[in-house]
């Protein structure tokens, strides 16, 4: 009786491994568990598989992390002389065509996007003046002689009058912006007594105190941006001092990897690797003196950014030519290693085009802040310098998204000659292959065990807790529930299984531990069942596991706000663990103080056995024996002739896998097809027979640019190749 | 009887729980209990101050729904030819951007609402309402529900009612005048349970996130309940986090002009703050303290994160429950009634605890050498002098928060304000280090005996004392006489906490465990894992230096180090021939790699890409 923990055995289905949610109410007396089968089950079968295996395209709701920061797309919507660059971006996309006398295309580049140039400087109505103006209040200095400097840096360096003019405008609005603080103190305080402020010099000035002068100065919300800086400090200072296992990483590291940009190097690395193997890979390139006499180009890489900085300053096209160095180095690096290199020939060509006008606007409106003058204060300096930093960064994204030829080898896995290994395979070889430092990673799992009791504690006051950091969790959560959670209601959610939805989570609350029977409308409805029930009988207490609550199923707006509305439940306990680096982006305010997590970092480095078994990898072969039974299994129970309709489409399918843009088969010429195969007498008979297929999810419709219906198999190539071989031995 | 008896055992359970992850399991459950019992007060004390906060809106929100359909009341003609235009009394209540205590104020608004105008209220949220009809549903749902609040005689046909009901304005209608109808024949048995109410009550439904919904449901359910104005004295309320001028933005002038706005502006979020940290933490009512770090970490997240006053207060509660489970002496963190008595039951573990204590060691050392004998050996002296110096530190509370208030008051009506502007930051300069050592406090006491000097005169001139010259030589004395005094009590009573014996007793001061579990950067987790591994697995084989890692490193990290090197896109084979010669060829490493490419993509650093064969997108840029 006390025996309350019944392992389930965990079934495998065909190809890939499937868990099952599982409740145990164990204290109710009644030993029993259910396993929610998915996946295998009745006509979703060849559904579920086909997402499974078939397509690699996921729903793309992490693309946002692709996304530019706000600021600068916001700057781009404004759309300031977006004729200017344009003209800019042609003139750089003709300078590497141009091949021998590519630096007179650079230069013709140059004249262009000067004169685009001048042109927005005079046209564009509002020139960033405000910023300089709102610059100029914040210490001493000749501020009107910079800001018209800079001014004149944003016209190209040329433009007289657009100088005079901005030279103009920034002056007047200097005038009355700025006072001193000496004024102002002179102002109040009499100076015949007691000295007033010793030293006056910003330099000596740290960080917080700068920031305390300057907030009494201004109004609240000035306060906060201004003290922005403390609190970037006090943290800082705080992450040095207390962390004791020196994860204290500044975001700049985290979110920009500051290796030169090589991009080659991969294949250099290989190179040099197979020459001397055993040696450890160094992310520095300078380690390696050899590689650098022989290529000057790459090193001339490493030192871009410094050159990149200093022609700024009074370069306003520097971009160009360190773009053309880029392209100039290819040559080289093709003739150095073995492989052929090529860009990638783009799907968008529009893309391409709004993007080369985003970084070229972008560019010209970073130069004003970039553009130092000698004569800036030195207090300002630091700032400047930050923001030189920081505009790096947005030129380096813009950089590598500014085009989409991208210079990779064209190497296959094909041409490798190295069989694909299967799901099977590889996870024979890797349980084969021991684990690397079990001990140490035994000892931090101890670790963390040790907090188990804690964790039992802070969900009991109302706080859920959240599990981050490298490696699978799967295990320790696993440990937690066994080891805590055996005399009471608990839900495990394997969040990685690619078929979960909220709603089976829900499903099995009400019917698994609510006892409930009866369907609901809408998942809305059914958590407020659930919630009502749980407030009336405050006897019910259910703990919540959910590995993996970032995985795609569960990530969507609308099932994260249930997911948060169920845990803030007094008595539900959700305990849950994360491992997307954009996880956190999920929740907003609302949801955070719903969740009301506690976060605990359980880097474990066990590697993602369970969690990876989803994923279509691109190297792992997909065996797409699922789909293949499906497959036969669908196309047994129709007539011969719907077979060979089927058949015909498959075989043509088959003849156009080398084609990439291949778009499928036109309703008309497959209605011909079949005609004169004697499979159908009309077009009727034939649409009805798709619409067969269409409901087994056999075939896929596609409508193309010219309106015309294409028929596609949504199976890959080798289960059709597969399918019609077998096929052939029935016949 | 059953539900006290659960709390019972959840409670000696949570107990449990309290001594098992502890080293240190002394007293525990009486820690637990005074931690439950603090957290429990401070909770009300928050609650009770800020619905002070929120009375003087509410009143005004409550006197504006008096008016507003006081004319619906008298029933006569009046009324009709009042709402020919047909506007809907509406207020708009700007709550401030600190959506996450929205909640709170509108259970209490609900509450004060149900209280003393009507007991017809609704709640709507813009998720339950994607259109008009979940909007009519949930709201026939709640107003029936409250119905059968007041008369739970009439269940059964409220319940076959919200199941069969068309969710129509009619049927609001027809069952509005049911309800006043029936208070009409009632009245004289009825007077005295709805005698706070008026015999028919307007219906007030709440938008609590007006910002959120859709522009069409409002729009629509403002037409439709405009042309029902005459037989349904209705009342919206607009729960505004931006600026009023949203509600322009939002409904079209054709809708905005069927409705009469009035503005209600709640104070501010950080009045709120500072009114928490003003009743909760500047006050000798709550044993526990928190350090300046721990301090600054929550205003932080306030200020920078969320201007959350719930969250501060979840934050405070996190404070106490790390402080009583962590530090074992945390059990004479009480009130100074009950401290005697638990000193007393001190065991003698918990007298070593003491012992321990860096501020008792600190104490001890500038003893008497006979006295710390006395003091390290003889538990019951410790005992006594235990007792004594808890005394003092609470003298020193006693004292220290007028001194600090005293001090505010003077440094706020400063220019420039020298030790900030908020007594929040001065409590915070007070402990960090000793304020009269920093060279705020220099600036403030000479700005201090400037306008010390405009006072005087000013009452100088009001005598019209004739003899200046004399006078203004006493008043430079009295000058620095007061500057002096001030400055005095200042390094008298405002001396910062930590130089205090025994203060880890009363101070929670771990702020990074706060910063840890409230305000993580699991990015940052991830990237020093994938980067510099030694810091988790202390092998000395991971040992690195500089950039580099060794090629011993768990595969993962290897093959991350290597997509840095990469642009937007990368290679699969030649990524595989780098790792694969990287680490020393054998069969299971191609498996290997495969496996550590499948978790980066888990963890989101790549993607594959149909661009090229074999190829996979960075989700990461920069240097690439």
């Amino acid at each position: 009786m006390l025996n309350k923990y019944r392992a389930v055995s965990e079934q495998s289905c065909v190809g890939c491994q499937l868990t099952f949610i599982y409740v145990f109410i164990c204290n109710l007396g009644v030993r029993w568990a259910r396993q929610l089968r998915r996946g295998a089950a009745k006509a979703l079968g060849p559904a579920a598989a086909s997402r499974r295996h078939g397509n690699p395209g996921r729903p793309r709701a992490w693309l946002a992390a692709e996304v530019p920061p706000a600021p600068f797309s916001r700057r781009w919507q404004e759309g300031v002389g977006r004729r200017g660059p344009r003209v800019g971006g042609d003139a750089r996309q003709s300078a590497p065509r141009c091949g021998p006398q590519r630096w007179g295309g650079s230069r013709g580049g140059r004249r262009v996007r000067v004169r685009a140039a001048r042109e927005r400087a005079s046209a564009s109505p509002r020139p960033p003046q405000g910023r300089w103006v709102a610059r100029g209040s914040q210490g001493p200095g000749p501020r009107g002689g910079g800001g018209g400097a800079r001014a004149a840096a944003a016209g190209g360096g040329l433009g007289a009058p657009a100088m005079s003019q901005a030279e103009r405008k920034g002056g007047a609005a200097l005038e009355v912006k700025f006072v001193p603080d000496e004024a102002v103190l002179r102002h109040i305080a009499d100076d015949a007594g007691i000295k007033v402020r010793k030293d006056k010099t910003p330099l000596t000035v740290n960080v917080k105190r700068f920031v305390k002068k300057l907030d009494t100065l201004s109004d609240d919300e000035a306060q906060e941006f201004l003290e922005e800086k403390d609190y970037v400090a006090a943290l800082g200072i705080c992450a040095q001092d207390l962390m004791e296992n020196g994860s204290s990483v500044g975001g700049s590291e985290v979110y920009s990897f500051q290796t030169p940009k090589r991009s080659n190097k991969m294949a250099e690395l290989a190179s040099e690797l197979a020459q001397t193997p055993g040696q450890s890979v160094a992310s520095d390139h300078s380690e390696c003196p050899e590689k650098i006499t022989k290529t000057p180009q790459s090193s001339k890489h490493s030192s871009s950014n410094k050159v990149q900085q200093k022609s700024k300053k009074n370069d306003f096209m520097s971009t160009t030519p360190y773009r053309l160095r880029k392209r100039l180095a290819a040559p080289d690096a093709y003739l150095e290693s073995e492989s052929e290199y090529s860009a990638s020939c783009s799907e968008e060509e529009d893309d391409e085009e709004t993007q080369k006008e985003v970084i070229t606007v972008l560019s010209s409106l970073k130069t004003p802040a970039k553009a130092k003058v000698a004569s800036t204060p030195p207090s300002r300096k630091k700032v400047t310098k930050k923001k030189d930093k920081m505009s790096n960064l947005v030129e380096e994204y813009f950089e590598a998204h500014s085009t989409s030829k991208v210079l990779t080898s064209d190497r296959t896995l094909q041409k490798l000659r190295k069989r694909r290994l299967n799901q099977q395979t590889l996870h024979d070889l890797l349980e084969k292959s021991p684990l690397a430092y079990a001990a140490e990673i035994e000892e931090l799992n101890q670790q963390y065990e040790s907090l188990f009791s804690k964790w039992m504690l802070q969900l009991h006051l109302g706080f859920n807790i959240v599990l981050y950091g490298l490696g699978s969790k799967h295990d320790l959560l696993e440990k937690f529930r066994i080891s805590m959670l055996q005399d009471t209601v608990h839900l495990v959610v394997n969040g990685y299984f690619p078929s979960i939805t909220v709603r089976s989570i829900l499903n099995s609350i009400t019917e698994e531990v609510l006892d409930h029977i009866g369907t609901f409308r809408s998942p809305l409805d059914q958590l407020e069942f659930i919630i009502k029930r749980f407030k009336e009988d405050s006897s019910l207490e259910l703990y919540v596991l959910i590995h993996n609550l970032d995985s795609q199923m569960l990530r969507g707006e609308r099932s994260q706000q249930i997911l948060a509305q169920l845990s803030s439940l007094p008595s539900v306990y959700l305990i849950a663990s994360i491992d997307h680096i954009n996880a956190p982006l999920m929740w907003d305010q609302a949801k955070q103080s719903l969740y009301n997590w506690l976060w605990y970092e359980t880097t474990t480095f066990s590697p993602y056995v369970e969690e990876t078994s989803y994923e279509n990898s691109l190297l792992v072969q997909q065996s797409g024996s699922l789909a293949l039974s499906s497959l036969t299994h669908v196309l047994r129970s129709l007539t011969l002739n719907a077979r060979g309709i089927f058949r015909l489409l498959a075989q043509y399918q088959l003849e156009n896998k080398d084609n990439p843009s291949y778009p499928g088969l036109s309703f008309q010429d497959f209605y011909q097809q079949c005609r004169e195969a004697f499979l159908v007498n009309s077009d009727l008979t034939l649409r009805a027979q798709l619409t067969e297929f269409r409901d087994h999810k056999l075939i896929r419709t596609k409508r193309g640019a010219d309106g015309v219906e294409y028929l596609l198999i949504p199976v890959d190539d080798s289960t059709l190749t597969d399918f019609l071989e077998k096929e052939d031995e029935d016949v | 009887m059953i539900c006290s008896n659960n709390i019972c055992v959840s409670l000696s359970f949570l107990a449990d729980y309290f001594r098992e992850g502890n080293s240190d399991a002394e007293d525990s459950e009486l820690r637990f209990a005074t931690c439950q019992s603090l957290w429990k007060h401070v909770k009300l004390e928050a609650e009770v101050s800020l619905e002070d906060l929120n009375k003087q809106l509410f009143d005004n929100l409550v006197s504006f729904l008096r008016r507003s359909h006081s004319e619906f009341q008298e029933k006569t003609t009046e009324w009709n030819c009042q709402m020919k235009s047909r506007e809907i009394p509406t207020a708009a209540l700007v709550l401030g951007v600190n959506v996450t205590d929205h909640d709170l104020t509108f259970r209490s608004l609900s509450e004060v609402l149900q209280n003393r105008v009507t007991p017809y209220v609704a709640l709507l949220q813009a998720k339950d309402c994607p259109g008009i009809k979940n909007l009519m549903q949930k709201l026939l749902g709640q107003l029936m529900n409250c119905y059968v609040d007041v008369d739970s005689e009439e269940d059964d046909y409220v319940q076959t009612s919200q199941n069969r009901i068309r969710c129509s304005m009619t049927s609001l209608i027809t069952w509005y005048e049911s309800v006043t109808k029936k208070t009409d024949f009632e009245t004289p048995s009825k007077k005295r349970t709805s005698s706070r109410h008026w015999q028919s009550p307007p219906v007030v439904v709440i938008f609590k996130d007006m910002e959120s919904f859709t522009t069409k449901v409002l729009q629509d359910f403002i037409v439709i309940s405009s042309q029902h104005i005459h037989e349904l004295p209705l009342v919206l309320v607009f729960g505004i986090a931006t600026s009023p001028m949203i509600i322009h933005g939002l409904l079209p002038h054709s809708v905005s002009s069927l409705l009469c706005i009035e503005l209600f502006q709640s104070l501010s979020c950080k009045e709120h703050l500072s009114t928490i940290i003003d009743k909760v933490l500047l006050t000798t009512q709550f044993p526990l303290k928190l350090s300046e770090k721990v301090l600054q970490v929550l205003i932080n997240i306030f200020l920078y994160h969320d201007f959350s006053v719930q969250n501060f207060i979840k934050g405070f509660q996190l404070c106490i429950v790390e402080h009583f489970y962590t530090q074992p002496l945390s059990v004479l963190c009480c009130h100074q009634e009950e401290v005697k008595k638990r000193i007393n039951s001190l065991s003698h573990n918990q007298c070593e605890n003491i012992r321990r204590l860096p501020s008792f060691r600190r104490y001890v050392e500038n003893q008497p050498s006979e006295k710390q004998i006395a003091l390290l050996t003889t538990d019951g002296f410790l005992k006594e002098t235990v007792q004594q110096l808890l005394d003092d530190l609470n003298v020193y509370h006693e004292n220290y928060f007028p001194v600090l208030r005293c001090l505010h008051v003077f440094t706020s009506s400063l220019p420039k304000y020298p030790l900030g502007k908020q007594i929040r930051e001065l409590h915070c300069a007070c402990l960090e280090n000793r304020v009269w050592e920093t060279e705020e406090y220099e600036s403030f006491l000479q700005l201090f005996y400037a306008p010390l000097f405009f006072f005087f005169l000013k009452t100088l001139l009001e005598l019209k004392e004739s003899r200046r010259s004399k006078k203004l030589t006493k008043f430079e004395m009295l000058r620095f006489e007061v500057v002096d005094y001030i400055d005095s009590v200042v390094r008298n009573y405002l001396v910062p906490a930590d130089h205090k014996t025994l203060h880890e007793i009363v101070y929670f001061n771990t702020a990074s465990v706060l910063r840890e579990h409230l305000n993580a950067a699991p990015r940052v987790a991830l990237h020093t894992a994938l980067n510099n591994p030694y810091c988790y697995l202390k092998s000395q084989a991971l040992r690195s230096d500089g950039g580099s890692i060794s090629n011993k490193a768990p595969d993962i990290c290897i093959v991350y180090k290597l997509h840095l090197e990469c642009g937007r896109l990368i290679n699969l084979v030649d990524w595989l021939e780098v790792r694969k010669d990287a680490s020393s060829a054998s069969s299971c490493s191609h498996a290997r790699f495969i496996r550590a490419v499948s978790e980066l993509e888990l963890l989101g650093f790549i993607k594959p890409s149909k661009q090229k064969t074999d190829h996979v997108a960075r989700l990461t840029w920069g240097g690439c």
